[in-house]
């Protein structure tokens, strides 16, 4: 995902002398270590200083650049919070805040570099858009969309490198502010966003071996989020499941739950999160997001899938 | 153990630094990552603090030490587990399983394990809670020392200028910090991207810091400074070291700051640096 965003805003860059990068000591993936070589002037290391690497962006974009602040999730969002409440937010710039790593993909880094909360915590904020694609593809589709928007400041939400392909098959394109139906189904619909899309195909995969027909959805824009997508899906299933590496309150969830009581729903609904606690355990993503309870043979057997 | 007040044992120290890089180059065999350049580079001043300034507690008591310890730049912990477990804070099983779901050390320090003070590893957090920790040694009026590492980088961010700033402004001469000044962060030299930066030494003593700077892998020089210190500021010791100390091939050189080398790599790197003499 870091590469497909990179090579994507190099591109991009080439085009459009409005796009510049604000990094904060991080080594830039691919190419935007070009970017960096090809235009000196658009690429700003602030060094491991957050916040102003937030300010710049503001000042930059009040001048009619088109930032994007890039390092780390936690340091892109919670560093330097308030920068990107006040100094983006409020004011609405077209700033992308690009976040590698959400979730808890920095498995072995521990809980300082674990983005838990990030979708909550960007979903809490008026004024910001929330893109999190699940795959390099849609990785290409979201940096496009925020390289044209007018609409004001985006948190860019990514994997990390190496994430397998899930949506060159899937049934519609990529829209923003639209649920994106990669597999249709009539049993049961899972609605999942980011990386751990992985989880949410496997799970797919399983009800359909035992005889159901499934909806996968990706929820690739969670802010604005397409309501009327949602409660079709709802209408439409016996079974809808929400999957998410997120805490448990403020991420997709519970505004899924919302829709259902809102409209009424009588499908049944299941969701799984991260546990809203700090979970000390090192190793790959895969065994910290199992952790967490987040695992193909934990779903399967809450599920009761036989 | 020699006390602090006295010698310092120069030859020792020396003979401990070369087992423990030999000990981390062995731990990162086991994994695919970790940081050795920034471990490396930190190595003489973390051991100078535990064996030659950190006074002990009377034997078997726990913790280990009167005085305090905070890894400010937590990715530098590789240096700190090896020491803990030389002195036995930690067990050689807690390294083996370093970054494995069934132990308990991350790449990161995490406060509940034995011997970590704070949970690091965002840059910029240490100097903050050093001072928040000298302070309530002062009021609650305990004799101890706060020892914290700092990386340049971490000179980047505005946390740690406020909390020099505070920690002047409330005179805690308890508080001793080391810059651990390789001149580089984890993208480019700070020399080069980054020329405001220096002069360091002026700007931390504009902000009310007795300040001194050495070479940050000599101990005894360190320690001198540390001796003669005045007691009435608090107390910088600008260590300037060199990124990946030890091994040619990893010194300033960027990539090693979070890479496990391959065998070959491992081999030349344990050669270099050669048996610990008895
Ligand atoms: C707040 C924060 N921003 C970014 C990072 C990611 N990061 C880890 S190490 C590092 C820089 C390494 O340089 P320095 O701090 O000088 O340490 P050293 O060279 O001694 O390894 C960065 C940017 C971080 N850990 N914390």
């Amino acid at each position: 995902m870091r590469n497909t965003f990179a090579d994507t805003f190099y591109e991009a860059g080439t085009r459009d002398k409005r796009l510049a990068v604000v990094v904060a000591d991080i080594s830039p993936a691919g190419s935007i270590q070009k970017f960096r070589e090809d235009f000196p002037d658009r690429f700003v290391n602030t060094g491991v200083s957050e916040q102003i690497m937030i300010g710049m962006c503001a000042g930059m974009a009040l001048r009619g650049l088109r930032p994007f602040a890039y390092t780390i999730a936690t340091f892109t969002l919670f560093r330097p919070f308030e920068f990107v409440r006040n100094d983006l937010c409020y004011q609405n710039l077209p700033v992308t805040v690009v976040g590698i790593g959400g979730g808890v993909t920095y498995s072995t880094l521990g809980g300082t570099h674990h983005a838990m909360e990030d979708v909550a915590v960007a979903g809490a904020i008026p004024n910001l858009t929330i893109l999190a694609p699940c795959d390099p593809d849609e990785t290409k589709a979201a940096t496009l969309w925020c390289v044209e928007q007018t609409r004001g400041p985006v948190y860019l939400r990514l994997g990390k490198a190496g994430e397998p392909d899930f949506t060159s098959i899937a049934v519609d394109p990529w829209e923003f502010g639209k649920v994106r139906y990669l597999r249709n189904g009539q049993d049961v619909c899972i609605f999942s966003y980011g990386p751990i899309m992985k989880l949410a195909v496997e799970l797919a995969d399983r009800f359909e071996k035992s005889g159901k027909s499934v909806s996968l959805i990706s929820v690739h824009t969670l802010k604005p989020l397409d309501r009327e997508g949602i409660s079709t899906a709802l209408a439409a299933h016996k079974h809808a499941i929400v999957i998410e590496e997120c805490v448990p309150r403020g991420g997709l969830a519970g505004q899924v739950k919302e829709i259902a009581w809102d409209q009424k729903a009588d499908c049944r609904l299941d969701a799984f999160s991260l546990q809203d606690e700090f979970i000390h355990c090192y190793g790959t993503h895969s065994d910290l997001l199992a952790a967490h309870g987040l695992s193909i043979e934990s779903l399967v057997q809450q599920l009761k899938i036989v | 153990m020699a006390s602090v007040e006295k010698g310092f044992d120069a030859l020792a120290a020396q003979r401990r630094c070369l087992e423990y890089r030999r000990r981390i180059l062995e731990i990162s065999q086991q994994v695919t990552a970790l940081h050795v350049a920034p471990a490396f580079s930190c190595l003489e001043m973390v051991d100078l603090i535990y064996s030659g300034l950190m006074r002990p507690s009377a034997e078997g008591l726990s913790p280990r030490f009167l005085d305090s310890f905070l890894m400010s730049k937590g990715h530098g912990c590789l240096s700190q587990y090896v020491i803990l477990e030389n002195f036995g804070v930690l067990e050689k099983s807690d390294l083996q399983n370093y970054c494995t779901p069934i132990g308990q050390l991350g790449a990161h320090p995490d406060f509940g394990v034995p011997g970590i003070e704070a949970s690091t590893g965002s840059l910029g957090h240490g100097m903050g809670i050093a001072t928040g920790m000298a302070y309530a040694d002062r009021i609650k009026g305990d004799d101890r020392h706060i020892f914290v590492v700092l990386s340049d980088g971490e000179l980047q961010e505005g946390s740690t200028w406020e909390a020099i700033m505070m920690a002047a402004n409330l005179n805690l001469h308890n508080l001793i910090a080391f810059v651990d000044l390789n001149d580089f962060g984890g993208l480019a030299r700070m020399s080069e991207g980054h020329p405001a930066f220096y002069p360091v030494l002026d700007k931390i003593r504009a902000f009310g810091w007795e300040a001194i700077e050495v070479n940050g892998h000599d101990a005894a020089a360190m320690h001198d400074g540390f001796l003669n210190r005045s007691r009435k500021k608090p107390l910088m010791i600008v260590g300037k070291t060199v990124k990946g100390k030890g091994v040619s091939f990893m010194e300033h050189v960027p990539i090693w700051h979070y890479r496990s080398p391959n065998k070959e790599e491992y081999a030349q790197a344990l050669a270099e640096l050669g048996e610990v003499s008895s």
